[in-house]
């Protein structure tokens, strides 16, 4: 993998033209479709399937902001996301009054961020040590050990039963758990999340990123920390896992160890490979894809016979298709399908290579 | 593997004066690989300003040398400093901070970025703006000096275009490009020559002699031409020894190094 992948092409580090130039047609379109959605979608679709689609899609973006640029796979991604969620329910208010302390929400979202950030710089210094399988490893370790402290420990975790009745505050009077809002809310924190991203990856910070991961000696004889580039990755991702899991609390008004498993942190990775973890957009892809094999599994699998909860064997032919015939995921695929039809179009109008 | 273990400070003679006056001192620098010593007990001290070439067979411990210098590697035994400093056990980055810089043997560029882009984060590197979230304006200082690197090695018609497709040549400009980001007082050339065209050489000549007098550095050149061209000096490798040292015109003419680095045995090039 080169920076190529990644980095678009710009004449330098600074492109001159307007933002608003800069944004290719398909995504002013795919903006708008997104923006009035609601006028044809209902609630159904815009809370449970976008809603959803969006706070996986963040959660995934960590990790492809992580694994895509830094070179490191971490499963650590939902354990971070379910941190930043539990502590919403664990300051603020929740039904479990005798653990929550109830306290206001301009409060308790900093210092979820916050604690989540420094949750995961701490577990980014022990797993930036370590290449390849070896982080796997020890970020699958981490989350396995946070998955059965929550469940065990009933301080400050509430145990088993976790916590419930986990409600977003009403800013502006608007029921921010509404259909319609969450779906506006959610949008438009993926749409930040997924623009910082994109912003980043040219900024000093994204691009000695990927230098580290294509070169970390060379780096090193530029003047570059490696370890501390990548520790910092781990802190900067963990701001994209928080926004997704804090979100995910308030769409599920509950938060319990089962939202942070050891099944949920291998489909946070079963979404970014599936959509693509090269490009930002790709875990979104991936996560739409994985809401809809889960929602519609019902359906399709009652169709041919099977019971329902076997919708992860979807799942696992389609992660296993991907991963055998296009590597780079979905955006891969479709990246490979734009090159035949450009070659086409080429060799019909005689032109040149 | 074995652990480098550095030997202490007392072993290491002459070690007790704090600034010796020069840019680079070496001290009895051994670099064991297993049981095989690749440098062994080379002491070599460089003036600020110096340009010293290192010549040797392959295999004479030029590059590992550099290695240690760099701290990419820690010698076994043996005692760095740079401008009195002792940076024997600093990691690479710190090294690069306090003014040394090098290129590679082979190049080792980010290929799937532009020339310009290669070199603003070499610039990015020696400046507290590594960490910087905050995308450069084209008024950046960083870009600006990006830009007048770019110059200065000649690839300015080239900067937008991705390294990977750059001729060979042009890569090697670009590797000495990024050993020149910020502000060096030493670098470490190691073979910029190899494997370029004789304009191209010419080239790279003309930029080395035309460095600003404070920044020494030493190159390692198996094109005598070139070495004796640009250094004032040179140091003779053999066998990860030091085998003579001397200025460029005395072991040009030096029997000795006629019979063994000019004579039968220079199958380089």
């Amino acid at each position: 993998m080169s920076v190529a992948d990644q980095a678009p092409r710009f004449a330098s580090p600074v492109d001159q033209r307007m933002w608003s130039e800069r944004i290719p047609a398909p995504w002013w379109i795919l903006g708008l479709i997104l923006l009035l959605l609601p006028i044809v979608a209902n609630n159904f679709w815009l809370f449970q399937i976008m809603g959803w689609t969006f706070i996986l899609g963040m959660i995934g973006l960590s990790l492809m902001f992580l694994a895509g640029y830094g070179g490191m796979v971490s499963l650590l991604q939902m354990s971070i996301a379910g941190l930043a969620g539990y502590m919403v329910a664990i300051l603020g208010p929740s039904g479990a009054a005798n653990v929550s302390l109830g306290l206001s929400w301009w409060i308790v979202l900093p210092a979820a961020f916050l604690i989540a950030a420094l949750f995961a710089t701490m577990c980014g210094a022990l797993a930036v040590r370590t290449d390849g399988i070896y982080t796997i490893m020890i970020t699958l370790a981490i989350a396995a050990a946070f998955f059965y402290f929550t469940r065990q420990n009933y301080s400050i975790f509430n145990g088993y039963s976790g916590f419930n009745l986990v409600l977003p505050p009403k800013l502006f009077g608007v029921n921010w758990r509404d259909p319609l809002p969450f779906y506006y809310l959610s949008l438009a924190c993926a749409a930040l999340c997924y623009g910082a991203v994109v912003y980043l990856a040219r900024s000093p910070f994204g691009l000695a990123l990927q230098g580290v991961r294509d070169n970390p000696r060379r780096m090193a004889a530029l003047g570059f920390n490696v370890t501390a580039h990548r520790v910092a990755a781990y802190a900067l991702a963990s701001v994209f896992a928080s926004t997704g899991g804090i979100l995910l609390v308030w769409q599920n008004a509950q938060i319990a160890p089962g939202t942070i498993g050891i099944s949920s942190a291998i489909d946070v990775l079963v979404v970014a490979v599936v959509g693509g973890m090269r490009r930002p957009l790709g875990p979104f892809i991936g996560a739409f894809i994985y809401v809809l094999l889960q929602v519609f599994s019902t359906d399709i699998l009652g169709f041919f016979g099977f019971s329902a909860d076997r919708f992860k064997l979807i799942i696992g032919i389609g992660f296993l298709a991907i991963v055998l015939f296009s590597p780079d995921g979905v955006l891969g695929l479709w990246d490979r399908w734009r090159a035949r039809m450009a070659a086409r179009k080429a060799a019909t109008t005689g032109g040149g290579a | 593997m074995n652990a480098p273990v550095v030997s202490s400070r007392m072993n290491v003679p002459g070690a007790g004066n704090a600034s010796s006056g020069n840019a680079l001192e070496l001290r009895g620098i051994t670099k064991m690989f297993g049981a095989l010593a690749a440098i062994s007990d080379v002491t070599l001290s460089v003036k600020p300003g110096e340009r010293r070439a290192v010549l040797g067979s392959n295999g004479a411990g030029k590059t590992t040398l550099f290695n240690c210098i760099t701290g990419d590697f820690l010698p076994t035994a043996g005692l760095v400093r740079f401008f009195g400093e002792d940076v024997t056990v600093f990691p690479p980055h710190e090294r690069i901070r306090r003014g040394l810089r090098r290129t590679y043997q082979i190049s080792s560029l980010f290929t799937g970025l532009s020339v310009m882009d290669n070199v603003y984060l070499a610039c990015c590197g020696v400046s507290r703006n590594r960490f910087s979230l905050v995308r450069p304006r084209p008024d950046d200082a960083l870009v600006q000096a990006a830009e007048i690197l770019v110059e200065a090695v000649h690839l300015t018609a080239d900067k937008d275009r991705l390294v990977g497709e750059l001729a060979y040549g042009q890569q090697r400009q670009l590797e000495v490009a990024l050993a020149l980001s910020g502000a060096p007082r030493f670098v470490l050339f190691d073979e910029p020559a190899a494997g370029l065209s004789p304009t191209e050489r010419a080239e790279l000549v003309t930029i080395l002699t035309s460095l600003p007098a404070h920044i020494g550095f030493i190159i390692i050149e198996h094109d005598m031409d070139v070495a004796l061209r640009v250094a004032d000096s040179v140091t003779m490798m053999h066998n990860g020894r030091i085998f003579k040292e001397g200025r460029s015109d005395e072991i040009e003419s030096d029997p000795e190094v006629q019979e063994l680095y000019l004579g039968g045995g220079h199958a380089h090039h």
